[in-house]
């Protein structure tokens, strides 16, 4: 007789009993208990005309349909130097993934897809990394060895990505602490994935072998919120140097994430710095659940040494009224069940929002054994889609005992054996630990499983080319002529009294060098220069059309502009949105067209007793504030540009 | 012996790794000038400079650095690395033919040397089982080294050694024959070896690989996986090239040993048969015939070996200008026999006349061949084709130069006599003369015309 189970009950309660709060509620303290610990990779793609490899132009996308010719591989695991197989390596080939490159002629050569030995290592590149480098105050190497680290999703055709160590031991100091650096590598870009079905995966090489530096950080960051500021201090440092590229793409970071006893997991191309926070915490806390599933497992579980799955196969003997179940056996595609020893209660185990421990199977199903969705059911699913008297039976043909969770999977002939294999390995290590992996992120802050995290065993020496000797003369060379740091620069935008709201805009815009420029040269007042970057420019960014020829200079010269003409600078506000979609208007035009006309001061002033009678007769009541208001309202319109608001209200009043 | 601790460094680099102690796979902390590093110190490439020295840091990279840099070392613990290709025994499944893979060195069977950064040979069934496991369901595989030498590297003494070693399997009644071979010269050995073992009972097939067995995208696996079935499970008895017909890893392509040729540094897909089809098509578990006159496997052991080589041969690539004195100095040398090749239908210019008159007098066997790589030399065509052959130069058809300098070795081993010479030169043992080209022998399409450009797009080349 089966207990009765109620598995949104179980769901709460374990989500209860490991202590998971929303970010929105947690604390230092809640980060603090369950030993939060995260680390970043900052991918930033560097602004060079040839990729790094090879003399193919860099930054030329092709879309989905535009390809010239089509070519597959299949990637096999190497040994490493050191003699071992990478973990990554076996399970990407348990996959047996047929790999399809789509290759345009403008974007990719013969050494792309591996066909043509690499060229000469990119010099430009490299001499922006070792500026990179610098600003992050790496100890620069002495020679670079370039360095095969393998990728056997495909995602590069050689199999390796071709990288090289530029600095290692860095800082950076953000306004509260300082996080340090392990490293800093050039390396080659990957492909773009197509898609990726059953077995077969496909891949666009446009982007692939552009030049890209990541720069790595220890896992120093304890609260999700460090780790986003973390990655905008070093995002607003590469793009400090104005050599590297912007735009979609352009910049992507992986973060790695652990807690007390839980293991380094790496959330791959983490497409919006703002999603950071939330994917941190709630990997955090998924581990935090790992952790509570291994203990509750190894009470369960006596032996845990002989555990193992136990599996038959449905066909021919259970019948079910369910459809999908009901096509799969009118196909005759295999149906597998198999029973999980003392798995009652851990598949509906919380491990995320949302999410539960049957996911992480299903997720290593899809992926290692190439299952198409729909595939799997279990015995502790939210919402049953079979019914519990179809998993009493099944239980039945299991001999399961009452303390046993049992799953459903179907799929081709070919991938059971490896789908057997990956249910049994998944559930193996929930007795151990939690695994390393490489996570994939969503937008809603949760992960799923994308593969088995890779080690240093996967990185081999470059026996195409020979190191890249770096003179201490060159490397100091390089020091001349990089921008300041990030934290000097947030420091001055204090001094200068800006509002911090705009410090995001303007360092990551890489506006600071305009900033300056328009405050010392041209001597704007800092506050109004600031929020006319960080408020307005942002504004209008957000909500004009952008012209490709649009750029900082044109703002310098608008104000430059201004200043000769001795105009007032808040006119800036009302041309910058024509500026922004006609950048080469020039500026007379600009004014004529936003309706503005030179207007004496003194005139403006002159209707000032005029206007003040009428508010007189007119007003309910005499009140000074808003005296000044209606006039400003009125004489607004003349006034901008023409004398400064400021001003003119001074005026008002004194004239009172 | 003494062990080296200080494998590849020379000159400065080995005086500070003495002066502080630190051996290779040390690990070490190193202080310098432009802050500390630590990590494992590697060998030192042998070619490269004397200024630097090489770790391997935490995360799996290497570095350099600078000895000019360094003000301190310090050596925190040892480990050896020992590179090794999981090795398990071959398993013998009953019913699957017997192939021998008779290695000779080249990328089919490789790893990465440390020391030099090169890729060198590295072969055992064992070892290729666990590279390539997927072998165990093609055959029952024996491996024999019979030398370890670079593909350009090959020569007579290989070549004779290699046809020997054949005789003895086909005579111990082997299946098929597969050897692993570099790409370079295989096309070479092809030749030989249709000239050295003649009629085969059973498939000889060299196969190699274009990307080494150290890189994931290595077609290595699947050339050798297609080349045992050949071997293994094939018809056709005659010596052979085995490797991936297009780029992508789709299929192979089965070369008569004469009529193929390397056509890319670097592609994948860089041998093609010249001047006619591939014989076959091999996926695995698949082979499909292009061609339907091959010579068939059969049960007898009637091979005949025939292994002789003369070293006194050489190639002369014609061009505009070209003095006698070429030639003459070939001569001079002690050059049994020249293989010239001409330009067009088979020419040189007329100022080498005397120089091939004196030649011929000597008993110098001279023959044309064609730098346009396809199509038939014709002497008949012009008055200077005419005036050669007269001066003692024998077109050779369509015969590959390669093919024509390894089978005029091989009957210069065998008798000088110019009459029997020139009967054997031109009377083809396998296809290096073709009586006739087809017209889907010759193709070389180009790009940018738009049907070629819709064939790439479809088809995967």
């Amino acid at each position: 007789m089966q207990r009765k189970f109620d598995t949104i009950k179980n769901y709460q309660a374990t989500r209860e009993t490991i202590g998971y709060v929303t970010r929105k509620m947690a604390t230092q303290e809640d980060y603090d208990r369950i030993g939060f610990m995260s680390g970043l990779e900052v991918h930033q793609q560097l602004k060079t005309k040839h990729k790094l490899f090879c003399k193919c132009p860099a930054g030329i996308y092709q879309n989905l349909e535009n390809y010239d010719a089509e070519i597959i591989r299949h990637m096999r695991p190497t040994l490493s130097e050191l003699g071992e197989y990478d973990g990554t390596a076996l399970m990407e080939f348990k996959t047996r993934k047929e790999i399809v490159y789509h290759l345009s002629n403008d974007s990719a050569c013969t050494y792309d897809i591996d066909d043509t030995p690499p060229f000469k290592l990119n010099a430009e590149a490299l001499e922006i990394a070792i500026k990179i480098s610098h600003l992050s105050k790496l100890n620069i190497v002495g020679e670079v060895h370039i360095t095969r680290k393998q990728y056997l999703d495909g995602s590069i055709p050689t199999g390796f990505q071709r990288t090289g160590i530029i600095g290692v031991e860095g800082v950076i100091q953000l306004p509260h602490k300082k996080i340090r650096l392990i490293q800093l590598s050039l390396e080659e870009d990957s492909c773009r994935e197509v898609s990726d079905i059953g077995h077969r995966r496909v891949y666009r090489t446009d982007r692939l072998g552009m030049p890209l530096i990541e720069t790595v950080t220890y896992p120093d960051c304890v609260n999700p919120y460090e780790v986003m500021e973390t990655n905008n201090y070093i995002r607003f440092l590469n793009r400090s140097t104005g050599l590297v590229r912007t735009g979609i793409g352009a910049g992507r970071q992986d973060v790695n994430v652990s807690c007390r006893g839980g293991s380094r997991v790496e959330i791959k191309g983490v497409a919006h710095t703002k999603w950071i926070p939330e994917l941190t915490h709630n990997e955090a806390f998924r581990q935090w659940s790992l952790l509570h599933i291994k203990k509750l497992l190894c009470v369960k579980v006596q032996k845990i040494a002989d555990w193992k799955i136990h599996h038959i196969e449905l066909n021919g003997i259970f019948k079910s009224k369910n459809p999908i179940l009901k096509e799969a056996f009118l196909k005759k595609i295999k149906v597998i069940a198999v029973n999980l020893n003392g798995f009652k209660g851990i598949l509906s185990h919380f491990t995320q929002p949302g999410k539960m421990f049957a996911n992480e199977i299903e997720e290593r199903l899809k992926v290692i054994a190439c299952l198409e969705r729909p595939f799997m059911l279990h015995s502790e699913e939210f919402e049953p889609v079979i019914s519990k008297d179809e998993w009493a039976e099944i239980s039945d043909l299991l001999s399961a005992g009452p303390d046993d969770a049992h799953l459903v999977f179907w799929g081709p002939d070919d991938d059971i054996k490896t789908a057997l294999e990956t249910i049994e390995e998944r559930c193996l290590m929930a007795f151990d630990r939690v695994p390393n992996e490489t996570r994939k992120s969503f937008e809603n802050g949760t992960t799923i499983f994308e593969r088995v995290l890779p080690g240093a065993d996967r990185m081999y020496p470059d026996t195409d080319s020979s190191p890249i000797p770096l003179d201490n003369e060159y490397i100091e060379e390089l020091r001349k002529d990089i921008p300041a740091d990030i934290i000097d620069r947030v420091n001055q935008l204090r001094k200068w009294k800006i509002p911090q709201d705009t410090y995001t805009y303007i360092l990551s815009k890489n506006h600071y060098r305009l900033l300056g420029r328009i405050i010392s040269e041209l001597e704007i007042d800092p506050v109004f220069a600031g929020t006319f970057i960080g408020h307005r420019l942002k504004f209008v960014e957000g909500h004009y059309k952008s012209a490709e020829a649009f750029n900082c200079k044109i703002v310098y010269a608008m104000f430059r502009f201004l200043k000769q003409q001795n105009l007032d600078f808040e006119l800036a506000d009302k041309m910058i949105p024509v500026l922004y979609e006609f950048p080469k208007m020039d500026f007379e035009s600009v004014l004529a067209s936003i309706g503005f006309k030179r207007i004496p001061k003194d005139e403006i002033l002159s209707h000032l007793p005029f206007l003040k009678n009428k508010f007189a007769e007119t007003a309910k009541s005499n009140n000074a504030t808003n005296l000044i208001n209606w006039i400003m309202g009125e004489l607004r319109e003349e006034a901008l540009g023409n004398i400064s608001l400021k001003e003119l209200a001074e005026h008002i009043k004194n004239n009172n | 012996m003494t062990q080296d601790f200080f494998q590849g460094y020379k000159g400065e680099s080995l005086g500070v790794l003495k002066k502080y102690n630190v051996r290779v796979w040390g690990q070490a902390e190193i202080f310098t000038i432009r802050g500390p590093f630590s990590g494992t110190v590697l060998p030192r490439s042998e070619n490269d400079d004397d200024q630097h020295i090489v770790i391997k840091i935490a995360t799996g990279y290497n570095i350099g650095i600078d000895i000019k840099t360094i003000t301190g070392m310090k050596e925190t613990g040892y480990k050896k690395a020992v590179y090794k290709i999981p090795e398990k025994e071959f398993p013998v499944t009953p019913g699957l033919p017997r192939v021998k893979l008779f290695g000779t060195g080249g990328t089919i069977a490789s790893r990465l040397d440390y020391r030099t950064g090169a890729v060198i040979p590295a072969f055992s069934p064992g070892e290729l089982y666990g590279a390539v496991p997927e072998l165990a369901d093609i055959c029952n595989l024996d491996t024999e080294k019979v030398f370890a030498v670079f593909s350009e590297n090959m020569g007579p003494k290989q070549y004779i050694a290699l046809a020997k070693a054949i005789g003895k399997e086909i005579e111990n009644g082997i299946d098929g024959i597969v050897i692993g071979h570099g790409t370079d010269t295989l096309h070479h050995t092809g030749a030989v070896l249709t000239f050295m073992v003649q009629n085969p009972p059973v498939p000889i097939v060299l196969v190699g690989s274009q990307r080494s067995s150290d890189r994931p995208s290595s077609d290595a696996a699947t050339n050798l996986m297609n080349a045992m079935y050949t071997a293994g499970h094939g018809d056709i008895a005659e010596v052979m090239v085995c490797m991936f017909g297009p780029t992508s890893d789709v299929y192979g392509l089965l070369h008569r040993g004469t009529r193929v040729r390397k056509m890319h540094s670097s592609y994948r897909s860089t041998f093609r048969t010249i001047g006619d089809t591939p014989v076959a098509r091999v996926r695995r578990g698949e082979l499909i015939h292009f061609k339907k006159d091959y010579k068939p496997r059969r049960k007898d052991k009637d091979v005949k070996i025939i292994p002789y080589f003369n070293d006194q041969v050489t190639m002369l690539y014609y061009y505009p200008g070209i003095k006698p004195d070429t030639i003459d100095m070939l001569v001079e040398a002690g050059y049994k026999g020249i293989i010239i090749v001409g330009t067009g239908l088979g020419h040189v210019n007329k100022e080498l006349y005397p120089a091939i008159e004196r030649a011929h007098a000597k008993g110098v066997h001279m023959f044309m061949t064609l730098q346009t790589i396809w199509g038939y030399v014709h002497m008949f065509v012009y008055d200077t084709g005419r005036d050669m052959m007269a001066k003692g130069i024998i077109p050779c058809g369509n015969m590959l130069p390669e093919v024509a300098w390894v089978k005029l070795s091989w009957i210069l081993g065998q008798t000088d006599d110019p009459a029997e010479v020139k009967r054997m030169m031109l009377t083809p043992v396998n296809d290096e003369i073709t009586d006739r080209e087809p017209y889907n022998g010759y193709l070389v399409y180009q790009g940018g015309v738009p049907a070629v450009e819709e064939f790439i797009r479809r088809v995967h080349k």
